[in-house]
């Protein structure tokens, strides 16, 4: 199993993480642990969010970059991660116990 | 002139004017009969006409050929439109307009009428028929010749001004022959109109597509550096076309990045929301780590107290004990930990650990080894390496940055291995050559001095630790030198060459670089192995010792030596100060923020924090850290720059803790003067220092003359 497997599956079994989501340049989720219909929705906005934030950040100073973007909601966290071409989204309950 | 033309001429004479008239008669009935074609002139060959029926043609009988067809001819023109519409403003919509104009001009020639009596037709009748006469007689002349032509001329000029005298006169008038019109018939035909046709062609439409896209600032920002990189890289190839299968080999391995796994791109950016998923989770320990300062410190004049923040354990570390943790100099979040065994009957595995204090339930990297890592070292320079000592005596390096799981140097047997557990390394600056370099030290008596060269590891013997009194007799009877086990050594902060070495017999000897056979000072230090030496950060001639004698003790290099050269040798040298901890103590280490600051760690689970300043006797923290009774603590190590401290235990975990503000007291600041600098404050922490160590000198010395 790679590096990158095994981190993955650190993270889910982390506390009140809900799921972990893979999306591509396109906005189509390769990776969850999720289902389907939740997966996809989740896929398609936070992907439109994070690149208007990367087009947000950049537009301020080209040479930076978005590195990494959460939403605190009063539910959950959504932690979304840019990679090269593909973003991770981690949902994470913070206070679950 | 052609013999012919006499003749033309001649019959042009008795032709006369009519001659132009018939010409253009004959050419019209040749228009007429057009399918005769020129018969008239080739009627010999031509034979008789026979009727040619296409077979298909409808036969009919007499009848019907005699049958009248009764057609109306109407003055409709064939070619007029007769659906005209035009729009109506009135009744606001389009009209067939119902009159449509069926006249259809062949021709028409403007032409001007005068009277025939008025004075300018008879002026004109009479220059038009003088002109016609004229014209005839130049015809009639012109074939006899060119001489004619010019008595022609003259008469016609004569006859001319003749006339013009009797213009009244009808004579010329009987002159002209008139044609017999009726000896003609105009015959004209239609031909037939070519319906029109309109025609016409569609080409394919060339082909469309829709573009659309925003351009941002930073888009073509990209790409410009793109195109920089494209250029730089064309560049680098016209100049070094040599290296043509370097590049290849490049490629390739590029492309194989890319091909590799998808789920790998996402590597850093897992790493990154794994951080942020363990803040998530110990986010009371962050808080704690960055806001949370002990309110209670206040009320207890002195003392302090340290809060455990992460702990940091690992599944494979579990039965292995801490031998040795070292913070990162780049990363202060970031510390290597080393994980062996102290038990001389239960050797095993070792492993390097690299613990982030943002990422605490899982290490940013781990290496696994065969023995026992009984050290290691960071350098301070590069900090992706590392040097690593193990139980079986060898040294080895490991680079974090290349992806290997094994040490990217190892000496072997071969070369200079040590014959005893490596207790230290401890890297030294670049040498003239900018080669990296690091020191050794093992209970084989030997301090070694690695050097990396290239891909090898080259050694030196820089000491051998001997005991000069004590000789083991050998089975023949030789004396055999003894030597001395090595422990623990520190290299002086400013002066390159000095060094300390700390030995299991208990002995501190100040040793330096230069001298290989003998030391500069030796001292009966402890009773037992000295398991740690360390110079204080401020003053350059403080240094700490701690050892398995229950003892941690202050030492000051110098003003001994002097008494040492003088021959009057006090074998009873004493340490400044002298802090018995009730148990062995596993390390002792100075903080890096006061002068006076120390912590100690001992076997019964206990972290010890003193501050000379504040008391020069008692710690003023004393806490029970290990989480079960049996649990020894054997490192520990201060931040460099946050107020923590990591503690290992034998248990192989790791435990982080924050030093409450009375642990940690720095200089007060006053209020309207500008923040000390580094130099001051180091002034002020050798100030502090040199106060407390006066007052503890001056008893000694006042002892000693008594």
């Amino acid at each position: 199993m790679s590096e990158v497997e095994e981190t993955l599956k650190r993270i889910q079994s982390h506390r009140g993480v809900q799921g972990t989501i893979v999306v591509n340049s396109e906005g189509i989720p390769i990776r969850t642990t999720l289902d389907n219909s939740t997966t996809v929705q989740y896929a398609g906005l936070i992907h439109q969010l994070a690149q208007k934030a990367r087009s947000t950040v950049r537009e301020l100073d080209p040479q930076n970059d978005l590195t990494f973007l959460r939403i605190r909601s009063k539910k959950n966290e959504i932690m979304c991660a840019p990679g090269n071409e593909y973003i991770l989204l981690v949902i994470q309950t913070p206070d679950a116990s | 002139m052609p013999p012919k033309a006499p003749v033309k001429g001649k019959q042009s004479i008795s032709t006369g004017a009519d001659m132009p008239r018939r010409r253009t008669t004959r050419i019209r009935e040749g228009d007429d009969m057009t399918d005769l074609g020129d018969g008239t002139d080739a009627d010999d060959w031509s034979q008789a006409k026979t009727l040619e029926k296409p077979s298909d043609q409808l036969q009919l009988s007499e009848q019907d050929l005699k049958e009248e067809f009764t057609r109306i001819l109407t003055a409709n023109n064939p070619h007029a439109p007769q659906n005209i519409v035009r729009y109506s403003f009135k009744e606001k919509q389009y009209k067939q307009t119902s009159s449509v104009d069926q006249l259809a001009i062949h021709f028409s020639l403007d032409g001007n009428m005068l009277h025939k009596e008025s004075d300018e037709a008879k002026r004109q009748k009479g220059k038009l028929g003088l002109a016609e006469a004229s014209s005839d007689q130049a015809v009639s002349e012109a074939g006899e010749g060119a001489g004619a032509a010019e008595e022609g001329e003259g008469d016609k000029q004569e006859a001319a001004e003749e006339r013009a005298d009797d213009a009244a006169t009808p004579a010329p008038t009987d002159k002209r022959k008139l044609t017999n019109q009726f000896n003609y018939s105009e015959r004209a035909s239609q031909t037939y109109n070519n319906p029109y046709r309109e025609r016409g062609t569609a080409t394919e439409p060339p082909p469309r597509a829709t573009f659309a896209g925003n351009v941002t600032q930073w888009e073509i920002y990209d790409a410009y550096l793109e195109d920089f990189e494209k250029q730089e890289k064309s560049k680098e190839k016209k100049t070094i076309p040599g290296r043509k299968e370097e590049e290849k080999t490049r490629k390739k391995l590029t492309i194989t990045e890319t091909q590799s796994d998808d789920i790998s791109r996402v590597s850093s950016a897992s790493k990154i929301v794994e951080r942020m998923v363990n803040q998530n989770t110990y986010d009371d320990v962050a808080q704690d780590f960055r806001y949370w300062e002990d309110v209670s410190d206040d009320y207890r004049d002195q003392e302090g107290t340290l809060l455990p923040l992460w702990r940091f354990s690992h599944d494979k570390a579990k039965k292995l004990a801490v031998s040795s943790l070292c913070w990162n100099p780049k990363y202060n979040d970031l510390f290597a930990a080393s994980f062996g065994s102290y038990d001389f009957m239960k050797q095993g595995t070792g492993l390097i650990l690299f613990n982030s204090l943002k990422n605490p339930s899982y290490p940013e990297h781990v290496f696994e080894t065969d023995s026992g890592v009984m050290c290691l070292d960071v350098h301070p320079e590069h900090p992706y390496q590392i040097a690593a000592g193990f139980y079986d005596g060898s040294v080895a390096v490991f680079n974090v940055v290349e992806k290997k799981d094994g040490p990217v140097h190892r000496c072997t047997a071969k070369n200079g291995k040590h014959t005893d557990p490596v207790w230290q390394v401890r890297w030294q600056k670049d040498d003239s050559d900018n080669n990296m370099n690091f020191y050794s030290i093992s209970s084989d008596g030997r301090i070694v001095h690695w050097t990396i060269v290239k891909n090898e590891m080259i050694y030196q013997d820089v000491i051998k630790l001997t005991i000069p009194d004590a000789s083991a007799e050998g089975p023949d009877g030789i004396k055999v030198p003894t030597l001395g086990c090595g422990t623990a050594f520190d290299f002086h902060k400013q002066k390159d060459y000095l060094f300390l070495v700390g030995t299991e017999e208990g002995k501190v000897h100040v040793c330096s670089k230069a001298y290989t056979s003998h030391f500069i000072d030796s001292i009966d230090a402890h009773n037992m192995a000295v398991y740690k030496v360390a110079w204080n950060y401020f003053h350059s001639k403080l240094y700490i010792t701690c050892s398995a004698d229950w003892n941690v003790k202050i030492w000051e290099m110098g003003s001994k030596i002097d008494k040492n050269t003088d021959g009057t040798e006090s074998p009873e040298r004493k340490p400044l100060f002298s802090f018995d901890l009730n148990n062995s103590v596993g390390d002792v280490a100075w903080a890096p923020y006061s002068s006076t600051v120390f912590a100690a760690v001992t076997a019964d689970g206990k972290v010890y924090v003193y501050d000379l300043n504040v008391n020069k006797y008692e710690p003023i923290c004393e806490q029970m850290v290990a989480q079960k009774k049996k649990t020894k603590l054997t490192h520990i190590e201060f931040n460099p720059v946050h107020p923590i401290i990591i503690v290992g235990d034998d248990r192989g975990n790791v435990t982080s803790l924050k030093l409450s503000p009375n642990l940690r007291k720095v200089p007060k600041e006053k209020k309207g003067q500008p923040p000390m600098d580094a130099s001051q404050k180091q002034q002020y922490e050798l100030t502090k220092l040199e106060k407390i160590l006066a007052m503890v000198r001056e008893p000694t010395e006042s002892n000693a003359a008594n």
